[in-house]
């Protein structure tokens, strides 16, 4: 498996909330809008990639029955880098991201991701595996933010965080009546559940 | 025992490092943070209660020695000179402290407007204190030499109904507010006059 392989496999075969079923906390809680779900999905880019290339390089050193008390520690460190950056920088983001922020440290991606790949692979593969699970879960919370606001708000409000660019778009008129149930928790479980049968109706197309 | 010491050692090390690395970054964001923080949370309040002011009251913060704690005054200029001083007080409510922004009219000596920050009371009881225009007004134009009392007590402002206990606590803020001004009175004027 190439370096490239390690990467696409993150964006459809491993595509984490659908595929690899984990971290769904934050992708029922914070997907309400596309924004909150790419700013969410850009923390963990950040703290997956970083994690992951840490614990590859130290893989030989850390003796294996601390391991995952070494992991939740450099993994807790990352988050809470993103946390302090982004109250500098995105204190707005922030304060609709709230909790769910600190709440990456449990994340079980970026643990998962620690124990079942980083620790036994090489860092540039680590890096690849980080990088490509990290851009799948953005994916997947940026689609489902999408779907939801949409359908709930009757809106998509794009912001890309450390910059000024913000731009709220009105997608239906006035005469819009909003979903409501699609902004709610059970809302954004019947929404994963649509999008992962799509995926599967499309798997299923490409093998026949 | 060899194994035992190497855990010992590189956990050690391990949490070493990632606690001055966060240290690093909790100082280089620090102010940033506060900045941020005075914009998001305390700014919206600041500026209602010197509405109409030509300055930004955040950038022109300072800071002043009040006993032991550091008090911020965000400072309003009208018609090119600076006449109302706003800052945060707190009062204890039903559910905590209750952050209580004053608006001091520095020329006359009187209360020109309060606004409320943070707070735990209850919502929908306690937390309308926050929004009633009325309750707000009621505060406008009080001397700070006067007690401030609300109409149960025997004084003047008009408590949010069903909201006794924040009512109090929000008077109690602006109470500590008049007597944190006529502590520093002195310095509060000199530092005024510097500000356009």
């Amino acid at each position: 498996m190439g370096l490239v392989r390690e990467f696409t496999k993150g964006l459809w075969d491993e595509i984490p909330p659908f595929r690899l079923v984990l971290g769904l906390c934050p992708t029922l809680a914070v997907t309400k809008t596309l924004k909150d779900g790419l700013g969410m999905g850009l923390a963990v880019i950040f703290v997956l990639l970083c994690s992951n290339v840490l614990i590859s390089i130290l893989r030989n050193i850390i003796p294996p029955k601390v391991r995952i008390a070494c992991y939740i520690v450099v993994i807790a460190t990352f988050v809470v880098i993103v946390e302090l950056v982004m109250q500098a920088f995105t204190y707005e983001l922030y304060q609709d991201l709230g909790i769910f922020i600190p709440l990456i440290v449990v994340n079980c991606i970026v643990l998962g991701r620690a124990e079942a790949f980083a620790s036994k692979n090489g860092v540039l593969a680590s890096a690849a595996d980080g990088l490509g699970i990290g851009v799948g879960f953005t994916l997947s919370l940026t689609v489902l933010g999408s779907i939801r606001e949409a359908l709930g708000c009757g809106t998509l409000s794009l912001k890309i965080p450390f910059t000024d660019i913000s731009h709220v778009y009105n997608l239906f008129g006035p005469s819009f009546k909003p979903f409501a149930f699609m902004v709610s928790a059970p809302g954004a479980f019947i929404c994963l559940g649509m999008l992962l049968c799509l995926m599967n109706i499309i798997g299923n197309l490409k093998k026949s | 025992m060899r194994e035992i010491l190497k855990m010992f050692i590189v956990l050690g090390i391990i949490c070493g490092v990632a606690g001055a690395l966060l240290a690093g970054v909790y100082t280089g964001t620090m102010d940033k943070i506060e900045y941020q923080e005075l914009k998001f949370v305390k700014g919206p309040v600041i500026m209602e209660v010197l509405q109409g002011c030509t300055n930004n009251p955040v950038d022109d913060r300072f800071k002043l020695k009040y006993g032991e704690e550091e008090v911020k005054f965000f400072p309003g200029v009208f018609n090119g000179k600076c006449t109302k001083m706003a800052f945060e007080t707190k009062g204890s409510g039903f559910g905590g402290d209750i952050g209580v922004i004053v608006a001091v009219n520095i020329s006359e000596d009187t209360i020109s407007g309060m606004g409320i920050t943070t707070h735990k009371e209850t919502p929908g009881v306690g937390s309308r204190a926050k929004d009633s225009v009325p309750f707000k007004n009621s505060f406008a134009g009080l001397s700070i030499n006067d007690d401030i009392k609300i109409k149960a007590d025997g004084g003047t402002v008009d408590a949010v109904s069903g909201a006794t206990v924040t009512s109090k606590g929000v008077c109690a803020g602006v109470n500590t507010g008049s007597t944190i001004y006529k502590e520093l009175k002195d310095q509060i004027i000199s530092k005024a006059k510097e500000i356009k």
